[in-house]
């Protein structure tokens, strides 16, 4: 068997593979909120309740609806967006004016809020969600065994960054974001409605919560926890890659589901905290996160 | 005279606690050009962002086309043809030349196209992938003034385009600006540098602390440069 310092290969890139489907899910919601922090320069505490909503509307369509994967992928980060777009005109736009500070304590709050009813309605543990029948089965690639579905996965989400990325950089509409992280009030002046155009990304970062919400529902179960298992690590993705940097939160969030990965090979023991050690690193050395402006 | 196309009475505006405009009235009527002069701190931004809304603490009246502007959302007053090109020109360095360019909505039909305008500023077709700050000042200032004429906008509030640019490059401006009145454009312009705001006025206003201290047109100019040399402190 072929060993790479004296461990098997097999087992190395079964690891990284592993590494490379939480990698990402990291790189799609740290997306949403590098979209969310440039634009609003809110920190969006709701992200994980935003991810964990997609996932239970997948299953209450499926449940209660019989609708199945397929339109949840659609129909949840609709309606998740919807949800969104009433938190951003009812709260989150009056705290603007303020202090970053209070834009987190605001979306901490509805994070709590949102997470406990769950929680209190469904318990703590996970709901099934089943696999859709196409992606059934599993793939023999030798050195290890690729259930498909998480290599759907892993494509959907390369997908929908590139998708995110082209709509922020390529676009009329991107521009209009872009521009207005700079000077809104100048944006304004020539006539765009700049409130709602904050509004649409803030819907725009939730959505993508919740589409890797539902991507994520067959993988890990539907729990009202599953937002707050993954958010912390998805902060410090972001912390690590730099605030607001759209390109820097997809590539570090794939990199490090892929340092995790090593990690558990290499070190199991330090598997869990290897981000936050790299986040203070990152944090002393270049505070401003690896693709961000100093 | 026909009806004024922009006519503001009574204008005052504060910066937080801080008054600074204690009642403005000026009108500009279709097709022409006025020249707000002042010395520095006068109060001719103020006032220009005062109209537009960029400053939010205000009172008066602003009629645009005859309706009161002064109590639309901001990015409502665009649409009805005023255009605005700040005093640090506001290009933006996360778009190229070409998508600053592109990015005001265009609010009438009339504007110019975008062949008139990289023929009228080649500079900007040469560089048009260029980020919008590597550009030169004066190709600055002039990617402000063509992404607003691109929209159809026309009433043109215009805030000292002039300033810190090279003589030739004033000089280029300045037949932007005429070519602009030529095609019916209203236009309001900020300038401290009169021997160029003389080549395209037609009428003066001058401001001081806040206030309208004179107006006059461009004809009775000669008879007051002793009078204005010592208001702007030139
Ligand atoms: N953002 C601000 N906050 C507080 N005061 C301000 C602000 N901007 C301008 N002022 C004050 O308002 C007054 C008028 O300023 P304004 O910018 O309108 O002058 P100006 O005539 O355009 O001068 P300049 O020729 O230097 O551009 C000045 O006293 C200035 O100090
Ligand atoms: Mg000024």
């Amino acid at each position: 068997m072929t060993m790479i310092f004296g461990y098997p290969l097999p087992a190395l890139l079964s690891q990284l593979l592993i590494g490379l489907i939480n990698g990402s899910f990291y790189a799609m919601l740290s997306l949403g909120l590098a979209v969310i922090f440039g634009m609003l320069r809110v920190i969006n505490f709701a992200h994980g309740a935003q991810y964990m909503l997609g996932a239970f509307f997948a299953w209450f369509l499926l449940r209660y609806f019989e609708v199945g994967y397929w339109p949840s992928l659609i129909l949840a980060p609709l309606g998740v967006a919807l949800i969104s777009v009433v938190l951003e005109k009812v709260f989150l736009s009056r705290v603007y004016k303020l202090d970053h500070l209070y834009g987190l304590l605001l979306t901490f709050g509805l994070a709590l809020i949102i997470e406990g009813m769950f929680r209190h309605w469904y318990g703590t543990s996970g709901q099934p969600y089943s696999i859709p029948s196409v992606f059934t089965g599993a793939l023999n690639l030798g050195f290890m065994i690729l259930p498909i579905y998480r290599g759907w996965v892993i494509v959907a989400s390369l997908v929908i960054c590139l998708a995110t990325w082209l709509l922020i950089e390529k676009t009329q509409f991107g521009a209009y974001l872009r521009a207005a992280t700079e000077n809104p009030t100048l944006v304004q002046s020539f006539g765009v409605n700049v409130p709602r155009l904050l509004t649409l990304t803030y819907a725009l970062g939730a959505g993508l919560a919740a589409l890797a919400g539902v991507l994520a529902a067959p993988i890990y179960q539907v729990s009202p926890l599953m937002g707050q298992n993954i958010i912390i690590v998805v902060f410090a993705v972001v912390v690590i890659g730099g605030m607001g940097s759209i390109l820097g939160a997809v590539v570090t969030g794939y990199m490090l589901g892929l340092v995790e990965g090593l990690t558990k090979v290499f070190y199991p023991e330090a598997s869990s905290t290897v981000i936050f050690v790299i986040m203070v690193v990152v944090l002393l050395l270049r505070p401003a996160g690896l693709f961000g402006k100093e | 005279m026909t009806e004024p196309l922009l006519e503001v009475k009574g204008l005052q505006a504060w910066y937080g606690e801080s008054h600074v405009l204690h009642g403005v009235d000026l009108t500009v009527h279709k097709g022409e050009t006025v020249t707000l002069l002042g010395r520095n701190g006068a109060g001719k931004t103020t006032t220009l962002k005062s109209i537009i809304g960029v400053i939010r603490k205000r009172q008066g009246q602003i009629s645009l086309k005859g309706t009161n502007i002064l109590p639309l959302p901001l990015h409502h007053v665009a649409k009805r043809g005023l255009g605005y090109v700040p005093e640090e020109r506001g290009i933006f360095a996360s778009l190229d030349v070409h998508e600053n360019l592109m990015l005001p909505p265009k609010v009438a039909e009339g504007g110019f196209s975008l062949d008139e305008i990289y023929t009228l500023f080649p500079n900007l077709a040469e560089r048009r992938r260029s980020q919008g700050t590597k550009l030169s000042g004066g190709e600055q200032q002039m990617l402000a003034i063509a992404r607003i004429l691109r929209t159809g906008a026309d009433v043109l509030l215009l805030d000292e385009p002039t300033e810190g640019l090279a003589p030739v490059i004033v000089q280029r401006i300045g037949d932007v600006i005429r070519a602009l009145k030529e095609k019916g454009m209203t236009i309001l312009l900020v300038e401290q540098n009169f021997r160029f705001a003389r080549r395209v006025a037609d009428r003066f206003y001058v401001m001081e602390d806040g206030h309208m201290i004179d107006s006059f047109r461009a004809d009775e100019l000669a008879g007051r440069m002793d009078s204005l040399h010592e208001t702007l402190g030139l």
